[in-house]
């Protein structure tokens, strides 16, 4: 075996090198300096997410293949790990004030081991060319996750959501399992460019139950309508710092490593089969998604509906299925992991100091905590959509990018999705009233939120105000993916 | 980038909006507003004698100090900016709003807040004025539609939440389809071989868009503009948006962001798809002349002042809707006329019923009376106002309905003639009825409000304007009275973008 391979594979091995390093420090270091593991592991998240980033301008070797061709890194690939590893490091800092809590003593260290590990399994969905190594990935990037949810075991919600998680898990992996048997049995192989050629030309029913089952099974994760009945249960039990890293984390990484199995796995039957399930996949799901979140009263339950209808925006750049929806995808995640990390940083530094997060706690917050609810209503305006915030600019392009697929029937889809930011904007803007015009008395008083977490907001908003009118994130990301190398995911 | 003369009309609001961050007292805030309008003013007034002379020396191009920058290279958007004479009287009439609107506002609770909000959608609307590629044009066309929502809600009155949310949902919706149709035009924008673009002299100057996809993206267009010019049937939020409205967000709203749809109307709907716009017009021709009828019918029978004007304002910018429809250069010179002369109209209504208001604490007409009696310089200023709105010779109502209703009878002549139908003719006949209902609710709020006896004795102690609302509304009716005697100066200034080969759709 050449052990050259394993350079191919720098960004995994920064984040086992932290993930070791935590390991240890959780392990052997004295009592009195465990409290400083949070800030520990951030850092050195920062330095990982900093090297990858480096390590790939400086090697531009851009394209490998590695072990036999089951991984493959191109820049493409480096640049969404990068975007991941962005927004862990601001999960990471947000989430300090909270693992230093009295709750967390006995468990900080688990916090974040748990969390790269998935980490680590997110990284190989993405770069997987084999259903196998594909698998691992997947596995590793949701079970670790049940643990996460049930974190905060004071709370009965916090079980509740661990199990509703851990059983819509596996359940969606044995269906994708399921759907990928049928096409092992079609193809012979399990290898994303074999069964590619195998397929291609090919039209059998089984065909479509496969495909529907390998969707069903990555919707799960991405939660898209029909397959998000847990999500909100999930993200209201789980402890906000957790439920931040999978709103934004996790449903970044399935979306992407979703769009590689369309693309380079069943590229060929596009127009045949996929694009209609998606299409109605995707209407579903903006629209459900937007109709519960007007009726939501809890703020973590809201931003579930609002992150479920936010996946089915960003499935649009999968339906765009070219280089441009593929940039505006990956630009979405970026933007989205910024505004919606800025709305959870709220939340949590509301919830840590009061223990508040209905969204009616939040009437006249304005008066007692400006800097926050001036935070929040940045975030609301940015998901809405709402220019000259980032989420104007991300919206705008998958917009773009969805229709230079060409036909008319994406007009169609585009203008169902536009009506729907429309509802979005209102119950948007229903949180934005509640802050900012109500004159009620604040339940919430005045306090000083913990410096890691005003660190945290200040780099969300910098990143909300920042990213949609400083054309170099689109521009860079667009210039990736037109290149010939990302093209190879559209030969059909 | 800032050697061009147009970029400063967006980095001085944002100037604005910096330093009232910094203000530590209301002092300073009013400083800043007062002082970056006028400078805004000046400016307008530097660029209007820079084109002029530009003009004088022969300068033919559509549009003058154009320039662009890129922004996203790879998707060809740019930052291009451009003027011709009606971007710049436009920009003349925000600056104007924008100050009187200053002074109107001169003793608002949390004046910091509001002033942050009030200049970034006049930022808003300045960026819209100046820019000429789709995509900034619509950005800023949204960043003036957001405020809305925290200036209404938080400043407001009366229903001020429903209103507030109403307004912007609806706003926001008329953008969702005009975002649909700007993506359509730049994906049609450019004839095979070239690169397709977002700038609207680019895509004027190709004529590319097939006719059967002008068709699908015109009415979008012109419904996503529409209703920002309160075309019937979407104009619903605007007598309630601008009844809870604070004063000085009702003058900007109704003086320059309902003018963003008209002029949005007509260049972007009208200048890039002149085939469409040829063909589709009659739809639109009915819907407007229903909203000039319908808005002055509504006004006749409200008792709340703020509703009166409000609905008058439906009529008034149905009026420029409908003669931009009427595609031809009298009737759309008219419409920017009149597009000048209702901003600069209204706001002044609204001023002035700002300040009575503020003096008697309502605005029912029937709770009031004789206030010619005790505020004998603001019920001057109604009246004057009233006249212009109804059309009296010597004031801007005159010069540009005048103009709106020559031009629309000759293009409904020039089609009943040629046998084209009688649509244009007859609407033109159902329109100018407004002229009457207009005089009608006019004069009934001068008679009822303004003469007869004194309703309420409370009201004698009423003390008259004070010196910023005497600068502010005098600002206005000189205004009022320079467009109405010298119309000429501002129809030079607007010709040179109504001639066939810049203006496609006139020589059709």
């Amino acid at each position: 075996m050449d052990y050259s391979q394993f350079l191919a594979m720098k960004q995994e091995i920064a984040i086992l090198v932290v993930f070791l390093l935590v390991f240890l420090y959780d392990t052997f270091m004295p009592k009195a300096s465990q409290k400083a593991l949070p800030a520990f592991a951030a850092v050195l998240t920062l330095i990982a997410t900093v090297a990858g980033f480096c390590s790939h301008a400086l090697f531009t070797d851009g394209h490998v293949v590695a072990f036999a061709g089951m991984y493959e890194t191109t820049p493409v690939i480096a640049a969404i790990k990068g975007i991941l590893n962005i927004g862990v490091v601001i999960v990471l800092v947000q989430s300090i004030k909270w693992a230093n809590g009295e709750l967390m003593i006995m468990r900080r260290g688990e916090f974040y081991e748990l969390l790269l590990v998935t980490l680590f399994g997110m990284y190989l969905m993405i770069s997987a060319r084999h259903f196998l190594l594909f698998i691992i990935g997947l596995e590793s990037a949701s079970l670790p996750l049940a643990a996460m949810v049930a974190l905060d075991k004071n709370r009965y919600e916090s079980h509740e959501a661990a199990v509703k998680y851990m059983l819509t898990a596996v359940f969606s992996s044995a269906v994708f399992m399921m759907g990928l048997s049928f096409v092992y049995g079609l193809t012979g192989s399990l290898y994303f460019e074999n069964i590619y050629f195998a397929l291609t030309g090919q039209m059998n029913v089984l065909l479509v139950v496969a495909i529907a089952f390998v969707m069903a099974g990555v919707g799960f994760k991405l939660s898209l309508v029909p397959f998000h009945l847990w999500t909100a249960d999930v993200y209201q039990g789980a402890p906000t710092s957790v439920t931040s890293y999978l709103s934004v984390i996790s449903k970044g990484a399935a979306a992407f490593a979703f769009l590689v199995i369309m693309a380079q796995v069943f590229g060929s039957l596009y127009s045949q089969v996929w694009e209609w399930m998606l299409y109605a996949l995707i209407i579903l799901t903006i629209t459900v998604g937007n109709l519960f979140a007007i009726r939501q009263r809890n703020m973590k339950r809201f931003l579930a509906f609002s992150s479920i209808s936010q996946a089915g925006y960003i499935m649009l750049g999968v339906i765009a299925f070219n280089a441009m929806g593929t940039a505006a995808l990956m630009y979405y995640i970026l933007v989205y992991i910024f505004s919606n990390l800025a709305a959870f940083g709220v939340i949590g530094a509301i919830e840590n100091a009061t223990g508040k997060v209905g969204m009616d706690d939040y009437r006249g917050l304005h008066k007692t905590n400006p800097r926050l609810s001036f935070c929040m209503m940045l975030a609301m305006f940015s998901l809405a959509g709402i220019p000259p915030f980032a989420g104007f600019f991300s919206k705008f392009f998958i917009f773009t990018g969805a229709i230079n697929q060409g036909s008319v029937a994406i007009y169609v889809l585009v203008l169902i999705a536009l009506i729907n930011t429309i509802i979005s904007l209102y119950y948007y803007l229903l949180v934005v009233k509640a802050m900012f015009i109500s004159d009620d008395e604040c339940v919430i008083p005045n306090f000083k939120s913990a410096c890691s977490e005003r660190l945290g907001l200040w780099v969300t908003v910098a990143g909300i105000i920042g990213l949609g009118i400083v054309s170099y994130f689109y521009s860079s990301l667009l210039t990736l993916t037109s290149d010939s190398l990302m093209n190879m995911y559209f030969i059909g | 980038m800032f050697s061009n003369i147009l970029i400063y009309f967006v980095v001085i609001p944002l100037l604005m909006l910096a330093l009232t961050g910094l203000s530590r007292n209301v002092r300073q805030i009013r400083a800043v507003a007062v002082t970056g309008s006028l400078a805004l003013i000046a400016l307008s007034v530097v660029l209007l004698v820079q084109y002029l002379g530009l003009r004088e020396a022969g300068e033919t191009a559509p549009m003058l100090f154009t320039d662009s920058w890129t922004w996203f290279a790879p998707l060809n958007i740019n930052l291009a900016v451009g003027v011709d004479g009606i971007s710049i009287a436009m920009l003349l009439l925000s600056s104007v709003i924008l100050l009187t609107g200053s002074f109107a506002s001169w003793t608002i609770a949390q004046p910091k807040e509001f002033f942050l909000w009030l200049i970034l959608l006049s930022t808003g609307v300045y960026g819209f004025f100046i820019c000429v590629d789709l995509f900034a044009m619509f950005m800023f066309y949204e960043v003036a539609l957001i405020p809305m929502y925290l200036l209404i809600g938080v400043w407001g009155s009366g229903r001020k939440n429903y209103s507030a949310m109403k307004l912007t949902l609806m706003l926001m919706g008329g953008s969702a389809f005009l975002m649909l149709s700007l993506i359509g035009i730049f994906y049609h924008s450019a004839p095979e071989g070239q690169p397709l673009t977002w700038n609207i002299l680019e895509i004027a100057a190709y004529d590319a868009i097939p006719h059967g996809w002008q068709s699908f993206l015109f009415p979008m267009a012109f419904v996503g503009f529409g209703v920002l010019g309160a075309m019937f049937p979407f104009h619903t939020w605007s007598p309630d948006g601008h009844a809870c409205a604070p004063t000085a967000v009702s003058m900007l709203h109704a003086g320059v962001l309902m003018k963003l749809g008209g002029y949005g109307c007509f260049r972007v709907a009208i200048y890039l798809m002149p085939y469409a716009a040829q063909e589709l017009s009659w739809i639109f021709l009915i819907l407007t002349g229903t909203s000039v009828v319908y808005g002055a019918f509504c006004a006749c029978v409200k008792t709340d002042l703020k509703y009166i004007n409000a609905y008058s304002s439906v009529s008034h910018c149905g009026l420029v809707l409908f003669a931009i429809l009427m595609l031809n250069t009298t009737a759309m010179t008219g419409a920017i006329m009149q597009m000048l002369s209702h901003g600069l109209m209204t706001a002044l209504f609204f001023a002035l019923i700002g300040m009575i208001y503020g003096r008697t604490h309502t605005r029912e007409i029937t709770q009031m009376g004789g206030m010619m009696q005790i505020l004998p310089y603001l019920s001057v200023c109604y009246v004057i106002a009233g006249f212009a709105s109804l059309g009296l010779p010597g004031l801007s109502g005159f010069v540009a309905e005048m103009t709106i209703f020559v031009g629309s009878f000759q293009a409904g002549m020039a089609d009943f003639l040629s046998g084209a139908g009688s649509l244009r003719l007859v609407y033109t006949l159902i329109a100018c009825c407004s002229i009457v209902i207009t005089a009608v609710y006019i004069l009934r709020v001068v008679g009822k409000l303004l003469l007869g006896p004194v309703y309420d004795d409370h009201h004698r102690t009423l003390t008259d304007a004070t010196w910023w609302e005497r600068l502010s509304t005098a600002t206005l009716i000189l205004a009022v009275a320079a467009i109405g005697c010298f119309p000429n100066f501002f129809v030079d200034l607007i010709k040179t973008t109504f001639s066939p080969e810049i203006f496609a759709v006139l020589g059709m």
